[in-house]
């Protein structure tokens, strides 16, 4: 059976909803069945997304964070947009242990992870106008032998 | 699901076993108490039991990160034991085994550090 859906969630860039965007994210990959693995790895892909867009878009200041989550079949696209403070340098960003802000403890991982979490990861980003992460993951589920 | 730790001392050796999910949020009250009891209590060593956290990501290996340096200018140690399988790809890839020492259980901690 073709499975495909779509959801769109905006919420406050309070630190508070990193874990309300994981379990967002946990409830619509359900239907999927993911392994312990995969699923811990979206969880983590989206929290670290989500971090991001509040430590750095906004440096804690007011703002939304909006998560447009897919599926079709197997292939699972998440996506996580701020409208925040943007990156200047991409690549140096992508750089494993890369932080612009040591002081507060960041160990610079956040993007390595989610690109080694996905299957595919794109980011583009935008000066005062804010930031986009797109990963696209592939589940190893049989989803044909469910109802 | 949230955060909570259960701590307890033993010489110069702070305990801290952790349930629940280490992320950004919960990050920050977890380094104001561990930092103010590693003040207050003098403490040398420090013992991270992840065995009931279920969940972590890179703010979590900036916390442990940041309580590494700070025994380690106390000439101290601070041991990470009871790693389950949700959190081991994240410590792999952090390099924290290269740094910091992994040991089985608290038992094995304790005979590392030995604080009788
Ligand atoms: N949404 C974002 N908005 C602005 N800057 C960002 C965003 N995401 C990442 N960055 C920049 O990229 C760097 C690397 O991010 P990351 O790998 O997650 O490490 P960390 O969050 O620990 O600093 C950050 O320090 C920050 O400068
Ligand atoms: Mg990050």
């Amino acid at each position: 059976m073709f499975k495909r859906n779509y959801a769109e969630v905006v919420f406050d860039a309070l630190s508070q909803n990193e874990a309300f965007a994981r379990m967002v994210v946990s409830g619509f990959v359900m239907p999927l069945d993911p392994t312990i693995d995969e699923l811990n790895e979206l969880k983590t892909i989206v929290s670290e997304a989500v971090t991001n867009s509040i430590i750095h878009g906004y440096e804690n200041k007011k703002g939304k964070v909006k998560m447009v989550m897919e599926y079709e079949n197997e292939w699972i696209t998440l996506t996580i947009i701020d409208y925040g403070k943007g990156i200047e340098d991409v690549n140096k960003a992508r750089e494993l242990f890369y932080t612009s802000k040591p002081e507060e403890e960041r160990s610079g991982m956040g993007l390595t992870i989610m690109e080694i979490f996905s299957d595919e990861f794109y980011i583009s980003s935008k000066i005062g106008e804010g930031t986009i992460v797109k990963v696209k993951k592939k589940l190893t589920c049989s989803c044909e032998n469910d109802v | 699901m949230s955060l909570s730790a259960y701590i307890y001392i033993r010489a110069d050796t702070l305990f801290v076993r952790l349930t629940g999910e280490l992320d950004h949020h919960t990050s920050k009250s977890l380094r104001d108490r561990l930092n103010s009891l590693m003040m207050e209590y003098d403490i040398k060593n420090l013992v991270f039991n992840l065995k009931n956290l279920t969940f972590m990501d890179s703010s979590g290996i900036g916390v442990i990160l940041g309580r590494y340096h700070y025994v380690k200018q106390n000439n101290g140690t601070l041991i990470v034991c009871e790693i389950n399988s949700q959190i081991e790809k994240i410590i792999q890839l952090s390099g924290l085994y290269k740094i910091l020492v992994i040991t089985k259980d608290e038992d094995q901690a304790i005979n590392y550090l030995g604080v009788a």
